[in-house]
């Protein structure tokens, strides 16, 4: 475990830092483009949707998707090059 | 076949399975009852997963809500699908590591008090009683709907069903049921959807299909923004809630999600740490097939009642001329018309058609009553019509329609002309939603008591039998009182499951997360974050809510469903700041948090 534990926090720092630029998309896509910027958004047209609307409804499930996703893949590598997987 | 031959040969079918599938997996020791065994596959617990939080609620009720409020039921929509985000990166991998069965287990251990384990108890206790009562209701709801069952025999015998499956096989019995729950549910909910978005727009999937151009060159949205202002609606696709209780009522769901402890203790059931990650990003896949196809079928169902009621010409319907859906939902209590003008015409626009509370209508004798129903069109008729006044500058008639939101589910299908084995499918589905929901509530609560309070506090020498004895004799109770409360539901159903958001919101989340990410938190700090976020949560709902209190005295405006996330701020300001003043926790402690930070060696954490 002593030995181990350098390598712990260095896995723990990398796991944050991963954790952190997903929380900024996850509040980005829901509380920023499908609430705070939703009028503004509004004024654009994709595909028949007002922009904002369709964040708020459609657009942010597709990225909260994604991001786990995208969380799963990536912390399986990182598990694998720390040696820490099961 | 009828429609109701098939409907009872779909629900009874599906309860066999249920049943068989319990009795084939039957739990035979604590470790199988509470978590599985701990072997469940990341697929088959994302399926259970997003069975177990999808209730009856989601499956019947959403739609409507989202139908007639449009942008301002985004909250929902975000809340419930965002709150998996947080579960997958900020706690189901470290709770799995952790490797015990229950929160108040984690809570009780990180913080080596038995005080605080009570206090998470009595949280699980409270939040998932709330949550269950409203489902053994939803099952009485659906068996009264389809099968023309009084309501409470339909809860009864939705009571049976859950009592067998769930006390027989545990939570290796209900992870399969679930299962199974998922897919026949979700079938049920998405098969009249694409066929409702092929007959309107010809797309073949309803999240584009919501965004396709109608015959009259206008994007289905547009049309739609357009038919309900003129009728004196709010724009659907605008909001007409404030951007900070919008953002406040978002966060209080996310986060409440992440903090509900029937959803978090799927995670314990995995073998390992990454598959805890993989089967929180499979449930929300599986999640996001429902939600995604929410809007869509509200915003047709929609399009469909305006244009059904109103005609073409926008000048009414004549009733003699309405399809038969409307008069099939018209005798079940769900739809209700009084001609304010006298022209024998419906007519839908904003405004009541009704008055007293919520503006129901109370109808005039019972659906079968020949005397109860007009001579003439054989309408029913209704005992308290609004005054029928509206502003002719905002719209062009007075509603005269009375709609339950639940009416965009359970009538689509009739609604798209769909045949009856899809409508009976419906009846299946809204049944599985229910009974998935409240089966992982019932275990939660028999967890709590057979192990956080008999085994971890009152007397902790019981053997293993004893202990699963115990886990279903608790069931058994458990599920006694889930069907009184079905049967008798509190007042104000809706104000209640608020609460129970903002109690997991506010206390839940923030506990577990200090638990995991800030290593010096100690027992001072949690025990008092989780009071102050519970009480301050609890006062500002039950004086909103329950004692009269008026939305201009809002605290800056934050409705009491959106309180929670208010409550969880104070709860980590609080914790953060005693923990500061009071000693750090002791050596082994801050070592299971550097533990349970790194995946590997967590095989089976038994203990």
């Amino acid at each position: 475990m002593k030995q181990n534990t350098k390598a712990a926090e260095q896995y723990w720092r990398r796991n944050l830092q991963i954790i952190f630029s997903y929380l900024i998309i996850w509040f980005g896509v829901s509380f920023g483009c499908g609430i705070v910027f939703v009028d503004e958004l509004n004024h654009f047209n994709m595909f028949g949707f007002k922009l904002g609307y369709w964040f708020a409804n459609q657009g942010s499930i597709l990225v909260f998707c994604l991001l786990t996703i995208g969380y799963a893949v990536r912390m399986s590598r990182l598990d694998s090059e720390f040696d820490v997987h099961e | 076949m009828s429609l109701e031959q098939l409907t009872y040969l779909f629900v009874v079918g599906s309860f066999v399975i249920y049943i068989a599938i319990a009795f084939w997996s039957r739990a035979s020791n604590t470790r199988e009852f509470y978590v599985a065994g701990g072997g469940v596959t990341p697929l088959a617990n994302g399926m259970a997963t997003a069975a177990d939080w999808m209730s009856a609620a989601s499956f019947i009720s959403l739609a409507g809500i989202v139908s007639f409020a449009g942008y301002d039921a985004s909250g929902y929509i975000m809340g419930w699908t965002g709150g998996y985000v947080l579960l997958a990166l900020l706690l189901a991998p470290y709770l799995r590591k952790f490797g015990k069965f229950t929160i108040p287990d984690f809570v009780g251990d990180r913080y080596y008090s038995n005080v605080a384990r009570v206090v998470a108890v009595v949280c699980v206790m409270f939040i998932s009683f709330t949550y269950i009562s409203g489902q053994m209701r939803g099952t009485g709801i659906v068996f009264s709907r389809f099968l023309q069952v009084e309501i409470d025999t339909g809860i009864m015998i939705g009571m049976a069903v859950v009592f067998v499956y769930a006390v027989l096989g545990g939570m290796k019995g209900i992870t399969y049921t679930q299962v199974a729950q998922y897919c026949v549910m979700i079938f049920a909910f998405t098969v009249p959807a694409l066929f409702l978005t092929f007959s309107m727009t010809g797309h073949l999937l309803p999240q584009t299909g919501l965004g396709a151009t109608l015959d009259n060159g206008l994007p289905v949205l547009d049309h739609l923004d357009g038919l309900v202002t003129e009728l004196g609606f709010a724009s659907f696709t605008e909001g007409s809630k404030s951007k900070i209780d919008m953002f406040f009522i978002t966060a209080a769901l996310m986060f409440g999600t992440a903090g509900l402890p029937h959803v978090i203790v799927r995670f314990f059931t995995v073998p390992r740490v990454r598959d805890a990650r993989i089967s929180a990003a499979w449930a929300l896949v599986f999640i996001a097939v429902l939600y995604s196809t929410i809007p869509a079928v509200a915003a047709f169902g929609r399009i469909n009642l305006i244009e059904t009621v109103n005609g073409a010409d926008n000048m009414g319907t004549p009733y003699e001329e309405m399809p038969q859906w409307f008069k099939k939902w018209e005798n079940a209590g769900l739809i209700a018309w009084y001609d304010h003008n006298a022209d024998g015409r419906t007519q839908y626009a904003a405004g009541e058609a009704f008055t007293g509370r919520q503006h129901k209508p109370i109808y005039w004798g019972a659906a079968e009553d020949e005397v109860a129903r007009n001579f003439y069109s054989n309408q029913r008729h209704v005992v308290n019509p609004s005054s029928g006044e509206f502003d002719p500058k905002v719209q062009p008639f007075a509603n005269e329609i009375y709609v339950d939101p639940d009416i965009m589910v359970l009538a689509n299908p009739e609604i798209a002309g769909l045949p009856n084995w899809v409508i009976a499918l419906i009846a299946a589905g809204a049944m599985a939603a229910a009974l998935s929901t409240a089966a992982g509530l019932l275990l939660v609560i028999a967890t709590s008591v057979s192990h956080d309070l008999l085994k971890k506090t009152i007397r902790p020498q019981i053997t293993d039998r004893q202990e699963l004895l115990a886990a279903r004799m608790a069931a058994m109770v458990a599920v006694l009182i889930a069907g009184y409360l079905g049967m008798h539901p509190p007042d104000y159903v809706a104000a209640v499951v608020a609460l129970a958001f903002g109690l997991a919101c506010a206390s839940f989340f923030p506990v577990i997360i200090m638990g995991i990410f800030y290593q010096r938190m100690n027992k001072y700090g949690a025990i008092s974050g989780m009071l102050v976020g519970l009480i301050s949560t609890i006062c500002y709902i039950v004086y909103f809510k329950f004692m009269g209190g008026e939305p201009q005295d809002w605290l800056l405006g934050i409705s009491p469903e959106g309180f929670g996330a208010v409550g969880m701020a104070l709860n980590f300001i609080v914790a953060y700041l005693v923990a500061h003043l009071t000693p750090e926790p002791p050596k082994h402690i801050q070592q299971i948090v550097q533990n349970i930070r790194v995946p590997g060696n967590s095989g089976s954490a038994y203990y």
